[in-house]
């Protein structure tokens, strides 16, 4: 009956809004939106607000009214992938109407991506393999790779024999090579990464072979894995260990026959161990791709590859492959 | 029922069929991936070959999958009496005030990034359990380290399960004159045994699925374990370490470790599921 | 109050059960301060690392050099609106799911059994599965690229789970009393569930959300391959934008010398918890109702 829905509906706010829950009715509701819509919208207009009033300033920096328009996609190594954002940084600066965006998954998913079209330019940090031919490769920074070990080991090079011998667990303890009486802790990288592969080269190792007791991901990890444990070795990129070494982390970078590990080696070509930093495309990239790439191996970005830690590549530098 | 309760009926089925198809969309997706690598080399090699050196044609998943285990479930023996305890305490134990910090303290906990857990460890924890030998990074600083991931999860699922046993219990159990252990340990922990269980099943499952805090803390050799010291690598780490660097073959190889992984922690889900409905007499 | 309800025991003279009472709340004790001391020794030690780096300029500057220079106010926009978009799909999802699950309140059906199995393996999927998942199906597939909207699709299955139990707890719970009472006044089952049992479930439902926020904004490995790793401004839901975690992992484990700013970032999301809980647990007492730590049920 009509009569009997009028008070079934009203008879609840009545009866039942003068009581505990006639509060919770009112407030309950509105709460949640409330709490997460506010804190998070406020937090986000004040972000956008003091964001957007940053942006003219990119438009004002348009250089000279180019005609590079449209968006770039970039996916692949994560070592790249900071250098990459920065020279993007800079080629968006110069050409208001162009979008670049970096992605991270690593070398084998950036030349799996370009392959496919996914992305425009993929990132890798080692050369292209034979089955990979059908790409094209454009180095852009070249990346030494030394060993290190905590400040506190006495040890001050090692030879050839000795690294393998570390690594195959023929030699446990640093006073066997000259140093303390303590253990050895081998740091070794993951399969397929660049600088493993760098590594294994140069001193003919089999993965399989290596007994390590700590296995790494990136370089980072390695360094604070040394850092942490008074008997590691291991290997890194030495633009990271050298900015590590400045910030005063306790690592040393060890000498490779007799030469420094140090940037100004590798960019010299004197230092035998390193590894190039590709952008790879596919046969026929697009205008603003070529476009991109070539800013990228221009001389006006040489500042930035320093900044983040690598050696930059010129058509004349002899940086050994 | 009155006829008004049809659509509230449809629309809800509907949205929890979703829900419940999204596990079938993961799955999908999994198998998708796998099937080149396991029409090429079949089940049994994964746990049969010699090693784990996937460049080189060895496929041997069963040393992570043991670490797995191993660290999920220490995980989980770490947090689940560490949480259940949080939760007495804040019900029995601790002063007002304190308790409502304590409560604070572990919502903020469960925010707390895998990253910033596992670089605390790294750069903390490691070196201290370095002092044992080794590098510091093995299971033991993995599994307390996860532990503590999980520990508010088992903590606030069961605070809220105890929140609701009934009050006219506890009374009639001081009644009793029970002391205040015997009532928390013999009529409130069981009469929430249900939250604390449904708790401590979601933390094993959210430990299993873990992968930073791991991938940084946990040594990442394929080796099996041989005491708590070793290092290990779960199957989530090695998703994440090798698949930026895998070829396309190598790609599907790892992808059969997920489809692994979620078919052990489905098998454990549907056991335990079993086993609570059996102990519950169908309640 | 804890103390109040409990009276001592009638029995004092009991010595075997008086030293049982006090392992037993020294084991507690012990276990508290354990889990505090722990989670405090990790606050300061992030504190100590980061805090000098924040100021304003911090908070809203663009980045700069990787990181390393300027600020993180992009990244704030992106990590607020992937949070805000996570919960508007989740919430309503696991609300629904959890009233169709609490259909009949003690009694399993073969549906909620079912639909709960395939819940807590969901829950078990490891986070960078989800990532992957993400990539290939919401950005891939459904075309929506590197977006804030993919990362918060991929974050939305990952927090239902917990956000369903936690939810169906809260529903639960509501006594059933409320229910009679609803019903003796004919209130059909949808009136009663919107107008009763939801507002009084509303404070363990709340502490269910807060749960999920925090365990969204922990997560990194799943948006590393979903929102991506760009650390423009967004300009809409379908801009590529990184979150503070997948921030913090960069600046600590792969771009070189990033580590101070790794843990300011980190100290800022640790204080954006914190605005957000006390925000939540203050909003709560305003309506009336707090969780208080007293035992029992709500009244």
């Amino acid at each position: 009956m009509k009569s009997m829905n009028t008070l079934v509906f009203s008879l609840p706010w009545t009866v039942i809004g003068r009581t505990v829950i006639g509060r919770t009715v009112i407030g309950g509701t509105v709460i949640g939106g409330t709490v997460i819509g506010g804190t998070v919208i406020g937090l986000a207009l004040l972000a956008l607000s003091l964001g957007c009033s940053q942006n003219p300033s990119n438009v004002n920096a348009d250089a000279s009214g180019s005609k590079l328009s449209g968006r770039l996609t970039l996916t692949g190594s994560s070592t790249v992938a900071p250098l990459a954002m920065e020279i993007a940084r800079r080629f968006e600066q110069l050409h208001s109407g162009v979008r670049v965006d970096v992605q991270t998954g690593g070398s084998g998913k950036g030349i799996s991506d370009a392959h496919a079209g996914i992305a425009d330019i993929g990132m890798a940090s080692r050369s292209l393999k034979p089955d990979e031919a059908d790409l094209r490769s454009n180095q852009i920074a070249a990346d030494g790779v030394g060993l290190i070990v905590h400040s506190s080991n006495t040890v001050s090079e090692l030879t050839r024999q000795q690294v393998i011998a570390i690594y195959t667990n023929q030699l446990n303890n640093w006073k066997e090579v000259g140093g303390l009486d303590q253990e050895i802790t081998v740091v070794h990288k993951a399969e397929g990464r660049a600088t493993l592969e760098v590594f294994l080269e140069h001193f003919g190792i089999d993965n399989p072979t290596v007994k390590a007791d700590v296995i790494v991901g990136d370089n980072q990890h390695c360094v604070k894995t040394v850092a942490g444990a008074k008997g590691a070795i291991g290997y890194v990129s030495i633009g990271t260990a050298e900015a590590d070494i400045d910030a005063r982390v306790p690592i040393r970078l060890l000498p490779l026959d007799g030469i420094q590990a140090s940037s100004a080696n590798v960019a010299s070509g004197d230092f035998p161990m390193s590894r190039p930093l590709n952008l790879v495309t596919t046969e026929s990239p697009s205008q603003l791709a070529v476009a991109f790439v070539q800013f990228c191996q221009s001389a006006d970005v040489h500042d930035l590859v320093k900044s983040q830690y690598f050696v930059p590549v010129t058509s004349e530098s002899n940086v050994a492959k | 029922m009155l006829r008004n309760d049809l659509p509230l009926k449809i629309v809800t089925r509907t949205l929890a069929i979703l829900s419940a198809a999204i596990v079938l969309l993961v799955f999908g997706f999994l198998v998708r991936e796998s099937q080149p690598a396991l029409s090429q080399l079949g089940f049994t090699r994964f746990f049969t070959d010699a090693s784990w050196h996937p460049l080189s044609g060895q496929f041997n998943l069963t040393p992570m999958i043991v670490a797995t285990l191993l660290t999920s479930v220490g995980a989980i023996v770490l947090a689940a009496p560490l949480g259940i305890a949080s939760a007495v305490f804040v019900h029995f134990y601790a002063p007002s005030s304190l308790a409502i910090w304590h409560r604070r303290f572990i919502e903020l906990l469960a925010g707390i990034p895998s990253v910033v857990f596992g670089l605390w460890g790294l750069v903390v924890l490691a070196p201290i359990i370095a002092q044992l030998g080794g590098s510091g990074q093995n299971l033991l600083t993995a599994t307390i380290v996860l532990g503590l991931m999980v520990l508010p999860t088992v903590a606030m699922l069961s605070d809220t399960a105890i929140g609701w046993v009934p009050q006219d219990w506890v009374h009639g159990a001081a009644a009793l004159g029970m002391q205040r252990w015997a009532i928390v340990g013999k009529v409130v922990l069981p009469g929430a045994r249900r939250g604390i269980a449904a708790g401590v099943m979601l933390a094993l499952t959210r430990a299993m699925g873990e992968t930073m805090a791991v991938l940084m803390l946990a040594g990442n050799i394929v080796e099996m374990p041989t005491s708590l010291l070793s290092p290990g690598r779960t199957l989530n780490a090695n998703i994440a370490l090798e698949l930026g660097y895998a070829s396309a073959s190598h790609r599907s190889v790892l992808f059969v470790s997920g489809l692994i992984l979620m078919l052990v922690v489905s098998v454990i889900v549907i056991g335990v599921s079993r086993w609570e409905g059996r102990s519950n007499g169908g309640r | 109050m804890a103390d109040d309800n409990l009276p001592a025991s009638a029995t004092n003279n009991d010595r075997p059960s008086e030293r049982a009472e006090f392992i037993a709340a020294a084991a507690v004790w012990m276990a508290a301060m354990l889990v505090i001391g722990t989670l405090v020794w990790i606050l300061t030690d992030i504190a100590v690392r980061g805090l000098s780096e924040i100021d304003f300029a911090f908070l809203t500057d663009e980045v700069r050099d990787a990181g390393r220079a300027g600020g993180i106010g992009p990244i704030l926009l992106s990590t607020a609106l992937i949070l805000l978009v996570t919960l508007a799909i989740a919430i309503p999802l696991a609300l629904g799911t959890a009233i169709a699950l609490t259909e009949r309140i003690g009694q399993e059906t073969c549906f909620s059994r079912n639909v709960r199995r395939c819940l807590d393996v969901l829950a078990g999927v490891p986070s960078i599965v989800f990532g992957l998942f993400g990539n290939a199906f919401f950005a891939i597939t459904l075309g929506l690229g590197y977006s804030i909207l993919t990362g918060a699709l991929t974050l939305a299955c990952m927090v239902l789970p917990i956000l369903i139990r936690t939810s169906e707890q809260a529903i639960t719970a509501v006594p059933n009393e409320y229910r009679f009472a609803a019903a003796s006044l004919g209130l059909g089952r949808t009136a009663t569930l919107f107008r009763v049992v939801l507002p009084a479930a509303a404070a363990a439902l709340m502490a269910g959300v807060v749960l999920s926020i925090g365990r969204a904004l922990a997560e990194t490995a799943a948006l590393i391959f979903t929102s991506g790793y760009v650390t423009r401004t967004p300009e809409s839901l379908l801009d590529s934008g990184r979150s503070l975690s997948v921030h913090i992992y960069d600046l600590a484990m792969n771009v070189p010398n990033g580590g101070s700013q790794a843990y300011a970032t980190a100290c800022v999301l640790v204080m954006l918890l914190l605005a957000i809980n006390a925000t939540t647990a203050f909003l709560l007492r305003v309506a009336g109702f707090s969780r208080r730590p007293a035992m029992g049920t709500q009244r």
